[in-house]
């Protein structure tokens, strides 16, 4: 079922009370989303940019001021929560916590009226059915406080299904969870998302959950998209700095262009194509490489202050007098041995790509292949 | 691990002092009652307990007792609900307004009520003219019970409301479940030990209840006599057996009331260890 959010705003606060003082705030600015039948998609940003809030009102726990909601071709703007067919789950579960582990995943077709419930029977085997999926057929006696946060959560995603709902939403679903279960629940929720199809909304503010589960990402600030696009053009493509600077670690230099050359104390690189004055050019750690010579296109000295090899690559923190924060590097084992770095080793860096978004429309430079 | 004041000599000091001021204070006053109304052997303390004033106490006293618990449970349920669910301009004020009864000497409320209903008070000329009489009978004294209980049993669910919060009703709603459904299957079954517990509190006090009773009450034998009204009347008629009677009654619904609470906390603990 695909979900068609239009102009939808939302603003908290009494009229005319404003709490403390301060008037009432923006939460949503008019919003806009299409989502497609089956899509999953993730509601990435900081917290306050109102990515919860949105996904409150799609599913209708809270009203928007203005705006319309469609399910399909269903209107559901006015429709009550409890008709709207939604399953939601909730960071913190939310389990009931006087209810068994079958109980809980049997609640929504328990609570239907009467004339259109199931039979005992078939609920029992849907409830079953439903726990060999989230692979928790052995704990239907248990009781929420005697699981897991993983296996809550599960329980919390069964009993969301139970009713086979037309939208699956999903409210910082591995928020509550460490490291390690979260990778593995997000892994599982994907295979889940590919062999139910369900239409699917869920909220974080960890980049990686959202590239790595979405099919598109809403990225939001403020109240506002910011970007709406699948991970990998998120990530080559920002449309702005917020997104750029959201989505991963950011390196800075900020100098005056002469002749298409930025100088910043004793470093300067070459910036094709770049008008004269002064300008801030952002680059991500994978662009930078490291070199012992500096180039034509490139006189960037730093020096290494911190070394960190985990993982396919190694990080490092390089730091200079023309640098106002330290920037970070990630380069290959291969070169980290041919360089032989250690710290405190001088280096000059070669940044392969620079970024500005002063402009309208973001702008990628390349200084070393550049004519 | 050492715990401050854990030696055994302050250890023993402290048990012994608690143990004697328990016995001073709280244990021998209880005995004294019944030794005092059995003084006279158990004949004459049946015979003190079925005297028709007696009897007529008793009766009253259940009567505000069971108009009194049901409507404040309900009231009570409400009110913590509502301030605990809903986000209105006022909130906070309500908040501040059960406590009214707790801060106010319950004479005080009965003085005001009988401001307000009396002959002479604001309502009281409209209420004479329509033939009801609210002060010095029955009604009266139920309004001013109802007034002094009406924060127990929300002041026992607010607080706990407010720690488990509405998700669990919110994971209900969006699962299909219907208003009455919700509070009957997830609400309910989280608040029932504290309603309980608000229940017993309104019971004891409802029943217990002096001051604001005797404002309003009139002491009219046989007809607007409480139990603790009896106990003082007895007293004041030098009939201390038969105030001690009345007051052995008290006393055991007292500790049955304790005992309900005490089965209900053991309950409570086995469930947690249970689970």
């Amino acid at each position: 079922m695909s979900i068609r959010i239009s102009q939808i705003e939302k603003t908290y606060g009494y009229k005319g009370h404003g709490s403390k003082g301060h008037g009432r705030t923006r939460a949503l600015e008019p919003i806009d989303l299409d989502i497609h039948d089956g899509e999953l998609i993730g509601l990435l940003g900081p917290s306050g940019s109102g990515k919860t809030t949105l996904l409150r009102i799609v599913a209708g726990l809270e009203q928007a001021d203005s705006g319309s909601i469609h399910f399909g071709d269903r209107d559901v703007t006015r429709v009550h929560v409890r008709d709207r067919r939604i399953g939601f789950v909730f960071q913190h579960y939310a389990l009931f916590r006087h209810m068994s582990v079958f109980d809980n995943v049997a609640f929504g077709l328990t609570a239907m009226p009467r004339a259109t419930r199931p039979s005992s029977g078939e609920i029992r085997s849907r409830v079953m059915q439903l726990l060999e999926m989230v692979r928790l057929q052995d704990f239907a006696e248990r009781f929420p406080a005697q699981l897991s946060g993983g296996q809550q959560q599960r329980v919390s995603l069964a009993r969301a299904l139970a009713l086979k709902p037309d939208v699956l939403l999903l409210d910082e679903p591995f928020g509550a969870l460490d490291a390690k279960v979260r990778q593995e629940l997000r892994r599982w929720l994907r295979h889940l998302h590919e062999e139910l199809h369900f239409t699917s909304l869920f909220v974080t503010h960890d980049q990686e959950e959202a590239l790595e589960l979405s099919d598109r990402v809403v990225v939001m600030s403020n109240g506002r998209i910011e970007q709406i696009a699948t991970p990998d053009t998120l990530y080559r493509q920002p449309a702005n700095r917020f997104v750029f600077e959201f989505l991963g670690d950011v390196n800075r230099i900020e100098g005056d262009i002469e002749k298409e050359v930025l100088t910043c104390g004793n470093a300067r690189v070459a910036v094709p194509g770049i008008e004269n004055g002064r300008q801030e050019l952002l680059l991500r750690p994978h662009e930078v490489r490291l070199d012992e010579q500096p180039s034509t296109r490139a006189h960037l000295p730093v020096s290494v202050t911190a070394v960190v090899p985990v993982g396919a690559e190694v990080r490092l923190e390089l730091e200079a007098d023309w640098l106002g924060e330290p920037w970070l590097a990630t380069i290959s084992h291969a070169d980290f041995e041919r360089l032989a770095i250690t710290r405190g080793k001088r280096l000059f860096a070669q940044p392969s790509r620079l970024h500005r978004f002063d402009t309208s429309r973001p702008q990628t430079l390349a200084p070393l292949s550049a004519s | 691990m050492i715990r401050i004041g854990d030696a055994p000599r302050v250890r023993r000091l402290l048990i012994g002092a608690a143990l004697v001021l328990t016995a001073l204070f709280l244990l021998l006053p209880l005995v004294a009652i019944f030794a005092q109304a059995l003084m006279s052997g158990i004949d004459v303390y049946w015979q003190n307990l079925s005297d028709d004033y007696t009897l007529a106490a008793i009766g009253l006293t259940l009567l505000v007792a069971v108009i009194t618990v049901p409507v404040n449970l309900v009231f009570g349920v409400f009110l913590a609900w509502l301030v605990t669910r809903f986000d209105f301009p006022g909130r906070r004020l309500l908040q501040t307004l059960i406590d009214i009864p707790f801060a106010v000497s319950p004479v005080v409320a009965g003085l005001v009520y009988l401001l307000l209903y009396g002959r002479n008070g604001w309502l009281g000329g409209w209420l004479d003219a329509h033939d009801i009489q609210i002060m010095f009978a029955w009604p009266g004294i139920v309004l001013v019970t109802l007034f002094v209980t009406c924060p127990f049993v929300a002041r026992e669910l607010i607080p706990l409301m407010q720690a488990q919060g509405s998700r669990e009703e919110e994971a209900a709603v969006t699962l299909g479940a219907s208003g009455w459904t919700i509070f009957r299957r997830v609400t309910l079954p989280n608040i029932r030990h504290a309603l309980l517990y608000g229940v017993i509190l309104t019971n004891a006090r409802a029943v217990g209840e002096f001051g604001a009773v005797s404002v309003v009450a009139g002491a009219i034998r046989g007809e607007t006599n409480t139990l603790p009204l009896q106990v003082e009347q007895l007293y004041q008629d030098y009939n201390t057996v038969g105030a001690f009677t009345s007051a052995s009654l008290l006393a055991l619904l007292a500790l049955l009331t304790l005992a309900a609470k005490a089965a209900l906390e053991w309950r409570a603990a086995r469930r947690e260890t249970a689970t």
